[in-house]
């Protein structure tokens, strides 16, 4: 701590330099915060998709739907527990930028199938008996200031009604919280047979199967019996697990994790320039006062702590603000309006972030230090 | 081979012997001191004059262990720190050597406290001691009112009275003086002169002072000349 004072005192002698390169760091920390938080966002569900849950869907495309009847062949297949239908409704409420997921679901297997979706058991039971009766996740409810016993309408963009109107009137009766860190609570839930019953066409369809297996070990086994089931049929089906369902659905849009990844890792490559050149200038200039420091009888080494101690300063102060620059603007929630649904920093990732300022801090103090480590004093003193 | 020296010198608290310095540049080799002997006895004022060139500097760079003999030893109040490795040179540096600069080599960043600290902070003194023993020696520089004064802030004479209350504040066993007023004007090194006199005299300091002025040489209690690598008492004409 003795050393702290020189430390400090030689990062306030350029304060306009010290200050951009703080900034510069700091700049690159919030970028890793919040494109961290974009890319959770992403892959949202993937860390918390279920082990022993499988996805079936269409061979061809998600978009092509698959017919009710297999729910119960599927059943059947040894391994499975049980297996539940979903279709994408893709309505629009108010106005096409509130976007969020509308689901038809069998409510009573869809509860069961997705214990992390808590709601109150009064909750639950008016949902199962009121067929035009819909949950809303947590999120979604408050975003839009919906609360219990609100009419919500949803005008359809493909599932037009009977009678050719494009409006579903929908009576909120459920807001559900995530059990876990990431569970999706901006879905909004209603029943599949008021759904069924009430569009123009695609009776009898729907968009894709959760199934539940006893063991999770077994999962690829049981996904290619799944699809065995339906070969050579006129609807064949792919099966996979869940977190490679959602990945897949996530990469749509392409690869986001590699794309964040390049980001960032360009951005930290030329951050490290900026600090390390910072670090270079910073002892180049001081040559004479480290050598006056190694006559007056600091070590080599002591020398070169002095500089990269400097260096771990500088960039501490820059990555750790980011950091937490990044997390207060995370936890401020979503600036999309819902676009980007479980809107948060992993801890993994601010470990990483941690983990990164020392890599950082020391990637661009070292040279410097070593090279102010190895001054021979009597030449610096001559310069 | 410098025999005007050695005759009727005693071995004291500084004994160069034999000592050689080659410095390379590029492929030629500039020998700039040969087969030096030197003793300077405990609480001596040594003045060493001579052209540029003639390495005086280097000399001093040699008995504060600043840099390495090419051949030859050199013992400080018995110790020999010729062979010594870096990291216990450092140290020894640290325990027996105070340096002076010509041009003060004070850190900008630091007040005249904090930089008169900076040998302390080597030590296992407490902070308090180390402010303590700080202004006790800018109180003997006569500087106790400008502490908390930047260098910047500071005159020439009193950057350098910061320098010598630096140079003293762990109590050294040798003071090295580079041409210390070399940058001063009469009157500030005058009282510079004046201040290592005094520390000679009263405190029993033992100086060795590298400088060109006859005047500054005057108040030394020996002076020797340097020229092409070797001493004698008179200057070569």
């Amino acid at each position: 701590m003795k050393y702290a004072l020189l430390v400090w005192s030689n990062l306030k002698r350029k304060k306009t330099r010290t200050v951009l390169t703080v900034l510069s760091i700091l700049v690159a920390f919030l970028l890793f915060g919040l494109l961290g938080a974009i890319r959770q966002s992403f892959s949202q569900g993937v860390d918390v998709a279920g082990v022993d849950r499988l996805i079936v869907r269409h061979k061809v495309t998600l978009a092509q739907l698959l017919p009710s009847a297999y729910e119960a062949r599927i059943e059947q297949i040894t391994g499975v527990e049980e297996a539940v239908a979903q279709t994408w409704f893709g309505g629009i409420y108010q106005k096409p930028s509130n976007f969020f997921a509308q689901l038809p679901v069998e409510p009573a297997e869809f509860l069961d199938m997705y214990p992390e979706i808590l709601l109150s058991d009064e909750e639950r039971d008016t949902w199962l008996r009121t067929r035009t009766g819909a949950i809303a996740g947590r999120s979604i409810a408050e975003r839009f200031g919906w609360s219990i016993g609100d009419r919500i309408p949803i005008n359809a963009t493909i599932w037009t009604r009977k009678d050719g109107s494009q409006t579903w009137d929908f009576e909120l009766v459920g807001i559900y919280d995530g059990a876990k860190k990431g569970t999706d609570e901006t879905q909004f839930l209603f029943h599949y047979d008021y759904f069924d019953e009430g569009r123009r066409f695609g009776q009898g369809m729907i968009g894709w199967y959760v199934v539940r297996i006893a063991d999770p070990e077994r999962a690829a086994e049981v996904s290619a019996m799944i699809d065995s089931e339906f070969a050579n049929s006129p609807t064949e089906t792919k099966s996979e697990p869940e977190g490679a369902f959602l990945q897949a659905f996530a990469n749509q849009i392409g690869d986001v994790g590699f794309i964040m990844t390049s980001i960032v890792a360009a951005v930290f490559f030329t951050i490290l320039l900026v600090a390390g050149n910072t670090m270079a200038y910073a002892v180049r200039e001081r040559t004479n006062e480290l050598a006056v420091l190694k006559a007056i009888g600091f070590t080599d080494r002591g020398v070169l702590g002095l500089v990269l101690a400097e260096s771990f300063v500088l960039v501490i102060i820059g990555g750790g603000a980011g950091l937490a620059l990044a997390w207060l603007l995370v936890s401020l929630g979503d600036p999309t309006n819902g676009m980007l649904p479980s809107y948060f920093i992993p801890t993994r990732d601010m470990v990483i972030g941690v983990v990164l300022i020392f890599v950082m801090a020391f990637v661009a103090g070292i040279l410097p230090a070593v090279q102010a480590g190895r001054l021979r004093v009597a030449d610096a003193l001559r310069r | 081979m410098n025999e005007t020296v050695e005759d009727g010198a005693v071995s004291g608290l500084v004994a160069v012997r034999g000592v050689d310095k080659v410095f390379k540049r590029g492929s030629e080799e500039i020998h700039v001191l040969g087969g030096l002997d030197l003793d300077i006895p405990e609480g001596e004022f040594l003045a060493l004059m001579g052209p540029s060139g003639s390495g005086k500097s280097t000399l001093l760079n040699l008995i504060g262990g600043l840099d390495r003999p090419s051949q030859g030893t050199i013992e400080v109040a018995d110790e020999r720190i010729d062979n010594l490795s870096n990291r216990k040179l450092a140290a020894w540096r640290a325990r027996h050597i105070g340096l002076v600069f010509q041009f003060y080599n004070l850190m900008p960043v630091l007040s005249a406290r904090r930089n008169v600290e900076l040998p302390l902070l080597l030590t296992h003194l407490s902070r308090s001691e180390r402010r303590k023993r700080a202004e006790i020696a800018l109180d003997i520089v006569g500087l106790s009112h400008r502490m908390s004064h930047f260098p910047r802030t500071l005159s020439g004479g009193e950057q350098q009275r910061v320098g010598i209350a630096r140079a003293i504040v762990t109590d050294p066993t040798l003071l090295l003086c580079d041409e210390p007023t070399g940058d001063l004007d009469r009157t500030s090194s005058g009282e510079i002169l004046d201040l290592l006199q005094a520390l000679n005299r009263e405190q029993g300091k033992t100086i060795v002072m590298v400088t060109h002025d006859m005047h500054a040489a005057e108040r030394a209690s020996r002076t020797l000349f340097l020229d092409k690598g070797r001493l004698s008492l008179e200057p070569s004409v």
